[in-house]
């Protein structure tokens, strides 16, 4: 009797005793808006954090990702952001947060001066016709507009280099640009096609360069809702990639993109054999604990516990700047896999002990659960008077016939309203080939 | 019989001799007496003596083809409201007594008098006058039970206006295959269509009307257009869904303009996607006056409660039990009261299998008990396997007959030639036309 209760609660039991070893969830707390800053670097840094300024509802953190993301543009030569940013502070952190007028004309200045300096340089080149200078050049040209948060002139310069490489090895350097600066302006049908072509020539691609091309990918299917070849691509990423792609990515995405991408589109096995068993993700997923856990918890059915995590991993997800627009989707999904999972071995569930396993009242669930069925997700019915589920056995003897009846009645009917349209074309053109003899 | 033959033609009196002497004879003779009476329209148009008069000399039973021309000509002119229930009861004594062969060779002559004879039925408002007449009239056209006549359509619009459906259906239970002229097709399938919505043979109505919105037509027609109508709101009753994309083999002319001159039907299919009761009303609502100018209201309202059908089969998918109040708030009823009225029905109507517990409330579903074992079951599978059996030869027929023809293959050759030359030379044996 007591296995059986150990059976329909599903592990929930001995989840219950091993909570406190699991409690302390650090991320589930407030994020650390300085620790999550320094993994990144460059504009994907600034953006990240005007993001966080942006959803965030927590005032204070607010000012703390305004005023990072401050510091942050002055170190660079973006005029444009740092009137956006100071717009969006609008002086709530004193006078040094303010429109430094001085420093943006300063920029400013010196940019033109570089433009016209590069000018000259690429007009020379051109003149001298000299292949890799004229690459350096553009190449140039595009650095500096990308520095100016000019995204477009940037992109259009550093794909105009590619009619100046000469070696594999410039290819590869010309589509990463392309790449990083086709992530900033969230056009991914570029990611996706650069990637495919810097991977055309395999043995100049080093393992870091070839990593970053992974995650490219993935975020470029992430961004498409392909989930599943989101997780695949995250989860290929060699743990080499390290801080190497922090202009982007941080290794810590990739774990929590691979890993949420995977639990809510793979299946159990795929979920064993491409990610728990997955030496090279090991390494990503070393570093964010939570999922990790959370994984494991889900392939071990501790449904309770995995979803804990999920739920108080939630609020910092929906503040990251790829992630936000899918959490729900994800997380709708990863329940619905762990509802079916659930009910999958079992001939009849209790729905008291599910509800209890799954942290939600039995209305809740039983709704829940008939949006499954009616889906056809779950082959299971359920008796509402006494909570309990059947599963449901899909007679395949009289599913068969009655296929095959519903098939004969259609191949019937629409051969008969051929037959019938055959014989109207057929008077159609007699009446035309008539009137022409007449 | 020689002698006869050369008679001069001069007179009314020697034409009905004529058909005396002939009808009973030969088909030779019938050929010749047919061949006379093409002949002899002005002649019984100027006669002296009234054509009527000319009838009572005739036996409609034997000389039936001379009959009918006398009949054709008789109820040419005009026709007086009085008169009209006298000559409608001739036209019907004569199909009812005629000869098939005979009248089968001079068939518009046929048609022509009982289109005549609807038009007077409906004169006097009495269609039902007319049912048993047509159907006769159809069965003696008919050279087969594959052939659409020109009567099929009237005989379907009588009675629908005398509302014997049952009468009409008996047609319908042919399959047909031979057309003649696209209206009568389009009529019969719609007609038709109406006939079964009647009889709540929905799936059949389904297939007449989608034959006409699917129907090759190289102009718009109303009958489409009405038919489309239909067709939409027969498919939610139906099926609960309906797909606004036509099959491939649908006109382009059909595909391009049917949708604009139905708005207001799909917006009510799109209201019903949604599975909200009250979104479908209010839907029903702000059209209503589009739905009756139509004819359609009745229809549409049938919709709206197939609707509570479809929610409440849907439960019965996910459920095993489920009091009557749960069911009345899922599906959005008033009362468990109405619930349990729907539920009763809808078991009487054999659409679901459950049982009610009036003690507490609750509804227990059952799956469908049909277990595929019953020689009623046997015997249905294996008369549909014939139907298909027949049909599949039907197709190699006709695919045989369109290989050979003429019309066809020069078609088909022609345009062959204009795109690819190589495949004509390797198939030359095809194409030596």
């Amino acid at each position: 009797m007591e296995d059986e209760a150990e059976i329909y609660a599903n592990g929930s039991a001995s989840a219950a005793a091993e909570t406190p070893r699991r409690r302390p969830i650090i991320s589930g707390e407030q994020l650390d808006i300085e620790a999550y800053a320094a993994l990144y670097s460059g504009r994907t840094k600034i953006m990240r954090l005007l993001f966080i300024g942006e959803r965030c509802d927590n005032v204070s953190m607010q000012m703390e990702a305004l005023r990072m993301a401050y510091d942050e543009i002055k170190k660079g030569e973006n005029t444009h952001l740092l009137r956006e940013v100071v717009q969006k502070i609008d002086g709530r952190l004193g006078p040094n947060y303010g429109p430094d007028s001085c420093w943006a004309d300063a920029v400013d200045r010196r940019a033109d001066q570089r433009k016209e300096k590069l000018e000259n340089e690429l007009n020379a080149y051109r003149t001298n016709l000299i292949k890799e200078s004229i690459r350096m050049g553009y190449n140039d040209f595009g650095d500096f507009y990308y520095a100016h948060g000019a995204l477009a002139e940037a992109f259009k310069n550093y794909v105009r280099t590619r009619d100046y490489c000469t070696t594999p090895k410039h290819i590869v350097h010309m589509c990463l640009n392309a790449i990083l600066v086709s992530i900033e302006m969230g056009q991914f049908t570029h990611v996706t096609s650069y990637v495919s072509k810097a991977e055309q020539s395999p043995d100049v691609v080093d393992t870091v360069t070839s990593a970053k091309l992974r995650c490219a990918a993935g975020l470029a299917h992430l961004e498409g809702k392909k989930y599943k070849l989101a997780a695949r691509k995250f989860l290929e990423t060699a743990p080499e990639l390290g801080n190497n792609y922090t202009e982007v990515i941080a290794p810590q995405d990739v774990a929590t993109y691979g890993g949420l991408c995977a639990l809510a589109s793979f299946d159990r096995t795929e979920l064993k054999s491409k990610v728990i068993d997955n030496i090279n993700f090991r390494n990503f997923l070393e570093l964010v604990p939570e999922i990790r856990e959370l994984i494991q918890d889900f392939y071990t059915s501790h449904y309770a516990s995995c979803l804990e995590y999920l739920g108080n991993l939630k609020a910092n997800l929906l503040l990251d700047i790829h992630l936000h627009d899918h959490v729900e989707t994800l997380y709708d999904q990863i329940r619905n896999k762990a509802l079916i999972q659930y009910t999958h071995p079992f001939v009849s569930v209790d729905l008291r002990m599910m509800a209890n396993a799954f942290k939600t009242s039995i209305a809740g669930l039983e709704k829940e659960l008939e949006a499954l069925i009616t889906e056809n997700q779950i082959q299971a019915r359920i008796d509402s008077h006494n909570k309990v589920l059947y599963a449901r056995h899909a007679d395949q003897r009289n599913a068969t016939f009655q296929r095959v009846l519903q098939t004969g009645g259609e191949f019937d009917r629409d051969a008969r309203a051929m037959l019938l349209r055959a014989c109207l074309l057929k008077h159609e053109y007699n009446l035309k080939a008539s009137r022409k003899q007449h | 019989m020689g002698g006869g033959m050369n008679l001069n033609m001069n007179s009314a009196e020697s034409l009905v001799a004529q058909i005396l002497g002939l009808s009973g004879g030969s088909a030779k003779d019938l050929a010749h007496l047919h061949h006379l009476l093409k002949q002899s329209d002005d002649l019984l148009l100027s006669s002296d003596s009234p054509p009527a008069s000319l009838l009572s000399q005739l036996d409609p039973s034997v000389h039936s083809l001379g009959y009918l021309y006398i009949l054709e000509v008789c109820t040419s002119g005009p026709i007086s409201k009085e008169q009209s229930g006298e000559v409608a009861l001739l036209i019907a004594r004569f199909i009812e007594a005629c000869k098939a062969d005979q009248i089968c060779l001079a068939p518009d002559k046929f048609i022509s008098v009982c289109k005549r004879f609807k038009d007077q039925v409906l004169l006097v408002e009495a269609p039902i006058r007319g049912v048993a007449p047509m159907l006769t009239a159809v069965r003696k056209l008919q050279t087969s039970s594959e052939q659409l006549t020109a009567l099929h359509s009237d005989f379907l619009l009588l009675c629908l206006l005398a509302k014997c459906y049952k009468t009409g259906l008996s047609v319908l239970e042919d399959y047909i295959y031979e057309v003649d002229q696209p209206r009568d097709f389009f009529l019969y399938c719609y007609y038709g269509g109406m006939i079964c919505i009647g009889q709540k043979q929905f799936h059949k109505a389904l297939e007449l009307l989608h034959n006409v919105v699917t129907a090759p037509m190289s102009a718009v027609n109303a009958i489409a257009v009405e038919a489309y109508k239909k067709y939409i709101l027969v498919s939610l009753i139906h099926f609960g869904q309906f797909s606004t994309s036509f099959p491939k083999y649908t006109s382009s002319v059909a595909q391009r303009n049917l949708k604009n001159f139905s708005q207001p039907y799909l917006d009510l299919a799109n209201s019903y996607s949604t599975g909200k009761i009250s979104e479908l009303e209010s839907c029903v609502q702000t059209n209503k006056e589009k739905f009756e100018t139509d004819y359609n209201l009745g229809l549409v309202k049938q919709v709206v409660s197939s609707m509570y059908k479809r929610n409440i089969q849907r439960l019965t998918q996910t459920y095993l039990t489920l009091s009557l109040q749960d069911i009345a708030n899922t599906v959005q009823l008033k009362s468990s009261k109405e619930a349990e009225m729907h539920v009763l029905q809808m078991i009487q109507d054999g659409e679901i299998y459950a049982t009610i517990n009036q003690k507490d409330g609750m509804v227990r579903f059952f799956e469908d008990p049909e277990q595929y074992k019953s020689c009623q079951m046997i015997e249905h599978i294996d008369s549909s396997i014939q139907r298909v059996m027949v049909l599949s030869k039907k197709l190699s027929t006709m695919e045989e007959q369109m290989s050979c023809d003429p019309l066809y293959l020069s078609k088909v050759g022609r345009e062959r030639h204009r795109y690819d030359f190589e495949d004509l030379d390797s198939a030359p044996h095809k194409f030596n036309i």
